[in-house]
């Protein structure tokens, strides 16, 4: 399909013998906002691993931005787990956001209309995000709420058409997350940047998601959250009684299953 | 070796300089000293940014055997050590990830060939002599057809440097980034440690190996404080690095004291000053704030 920047059809995944996950099936249309959700270990990053090109696939088709994946796409942002810069580095966060846009040139900047488009990059990735404020801090010097807006910043100052953000919420309080989450929700609404954000946590997520990518037990449900995320289908999933609660407020709770514990926190 | 001690102390400093010219053995300090300071600065600045500082501590020392095994073999130590530095300079680079953290390994290949090294000289009869300046630098010793080789050395160096340089940058400060967009991160990372290997080979010629960190480590160590953007950061490395050469070697001329140690005096002093200066200020308004309270 035209306006899907991505899709996976039986998709299967191992690491040596062991299967990951099998037969996911998904489609994500332009200006999507997914969750790729589940328990630790269910290969959630194997999948951002796939669409990037670092990982062959062992079964099934996949199709990123009209093609097979390939290491290195300038039309994907990328975002790492537990992504970190050393605690000493006095570099300014401008220069980080810069090298989202140009990193990967190997040819010198000359001329002044190449410095300027770059700086032009990276000040407009930094104002998307809010962080405009934040330009000549050093990096070394943020905080973790901070340090995520800058490689937000980073990922789309490259202009990309898919953004993979793995596990941003983890350094994040509650209040941080709920923030970070509207951001990338005005983002992607904004740029129309199809975002795959993975997290264990459904709950930060759960007003702005367009759909949610559950894996769990070596198994993936795609859908829109009101139908995956319900006791039938998470059943089904596990292959043991799940039980989805609701509060007051939309926030669910997952009882059963192997990441119950996960989702009382919030 | 050891400094001149030929001349008084005078006022006259330009006058003091252009005496100083009319000697060969100077101008080729000179000529050597520029180009080895900035390559220096230029590698050290990616040497901080990476925390190789081990793996540039080591590959000199690394260096000194070789310098030590030319010798023996008649050979221009420069030769030894380029041959001994790049190969495990290349060799910790192809280990993997980032070599700054294989100390453990690195210290092991570190210490065998150190003894290597300490072999080379027990059987060459005049070690003394040769040992010394491999091991502090010599760079009123050097030659024109030093100068020349350390020039056709460390241009080519600085070249593939500036051809690489947005990419390495990018290597090394968000190394998962860099490998996801397609960028090789390991043949980058190969790259550099032959340059700091290049680096190291020649700076021995002023410093020596023991003190090598003075011209790959501290004149970064100094520019990150001042500098938050990598080029300005680099300039100032360049800067410090060039400046403290030309200084080392113009107060040399007067004092019977060596080079490096001169050298090495003026960044450590630089170091410390910008180490305590902003620290100094920074306790100052805590101390203020405290009061206030």
């Amino acid at each position: 399909m035209l306006s899907d920047v991505a899709w996976a059809d039986h998709l299967e995944v191992r690491y040596g013998n062991h299967p990951v996950w099998s037969d996911a099936n998904f489609r994500i249309r332009r200006g999507e906002f997914v969750a790729i959700i589940g328990p630790n270990g269910a290969g959630k990053t194997t999948l951002f691993r796939v669409l990037l090109g670092l990982i062959r696939p062992s079964g099934g088709r996949v199709e990123v931005l009209g093609g097979p994946p390939r290491r290195g796409n300038p039309r994907i942002g990328y975002v790492p787990q537990s992504h970190e810069v050393d605690k000493d580095t006095t570099v300014e966060a401008e220069q980080l956001v810069r090298l989202g846009f140009s990193g990967n040139r190997w040819v010198p900047n000359v001329t002044p209309r190449q410095f300027r488009a770059e700086r032009e990059a990276a000040e407009t990735a930094l104002r998307s995000v809010g962080a405009t404020e934040l330009a000549r801090k050093a990096l070394g010097e943020m905080s973790g709420g901070e340090l995520q807006r800058i490689f937000l910043a980073e990922a789309l100052a490259g202009q990309p058409e898919i953004l993979l953000l793995d596990e941003p919420l983890s350094s994040l309080d509650l209040r941080r997350a709920t923030e970070f989450v509207a951001l990338v929700h005005s983002l992607v609404r904004s740029r129309e940047v199809a975002t795959l954000l993975v997290s264990h946590d459904i709950n930060p997520l759960i007003h702005h998601l367009d759909k949610v990518v559950y894996l769990a037990n070596g198994r993936v449900a795609t859908g829109p959250p009101r139908e995956v995320l319900t006791s039938e289908r998470l059943t089904e999933l596990y292959g043991a009684p799940v039980e989805v609660l609701r509060d007051s407020r939309g926030n669910l709770v997952i009882v059963g299953g192997e990441d119950s514990h996960q989702d009382e926190a919030a | 070796m050891t400094g001149l001690g030929w001349v008084w102390w005078g006022w006259n400093v330009f006058g003091d300089l252009r005496t100083m010219l009319q000697y060969e053995f100077i101008r080729n300090a000179f000529a050597a000293g520029t180009v080895i300071a900035v390559l220096g600065g230029v590698v050290s600045y990616l040497v901080v940014l990476r925390r190789s500082s081990f793996a540039s501590h080591a590959i000199g020392h690394i260096g000194f055997s070789g310098a030590a095994g030319a010798v023996l073999f008649s050979v221009n130590p420069l030769y030894g050590l380029l041959l001994f530095t790049t190969v495990s300079g290349g060799g910790m680079a192809l280990l993997g990830e980032r070599a700054s953290h294989r100390d453990v390994e690195i210290g092991t290949v570190l210490a065998f060939t150190l003894g290597l090294g300490l072999l080379f000289l027990s059987f060459y009869r005049g070690y003394a002599t040769e040992a010394y300046s491999i091991l502090f630098g010599e760079i009123v010793g050097i030659s024109s057809a030093q100068v020349v080789f350390t020039w056709e050395t460390a241009i080519p160096v600085l070249a593939v440097l500036a051809f690489v340089y947005r990419p390495l940058l990018f290597a090394s400060l968000d190394p998962e980034v860099a490998e996801a967009k397609g960028m090789p991160t390991l043949a980058l990372g190969v790259v550099f440690m032959l340059a700091l290997a290049v680096a190291i080979s020649v700076a021995v010629t002023i410093i020596g190996v023991l003190l090598i960190f003075a011209l790959t480590v501290t004149p970064a160590a100094i520019a990150i404080r001042l500098a938050k953007r990598p080029l300005h950061a680099i300039l100032i490395s360049v800067a410090v690095a060039v400046l403290a050469t030309w200084a080392g070697i113009f107060i040399a001329f007067y004092e019977v004291e060596p080079v490096s140690f001169f050298i090495v005096t003026i960044i450590f002093a630089t170091y410390l000053v910008v180490r305590l200066v902003p620290s100094g200020s920074r306790l100052a308004s805590r101390l203020r704030s405290s009061t206030t309270e």
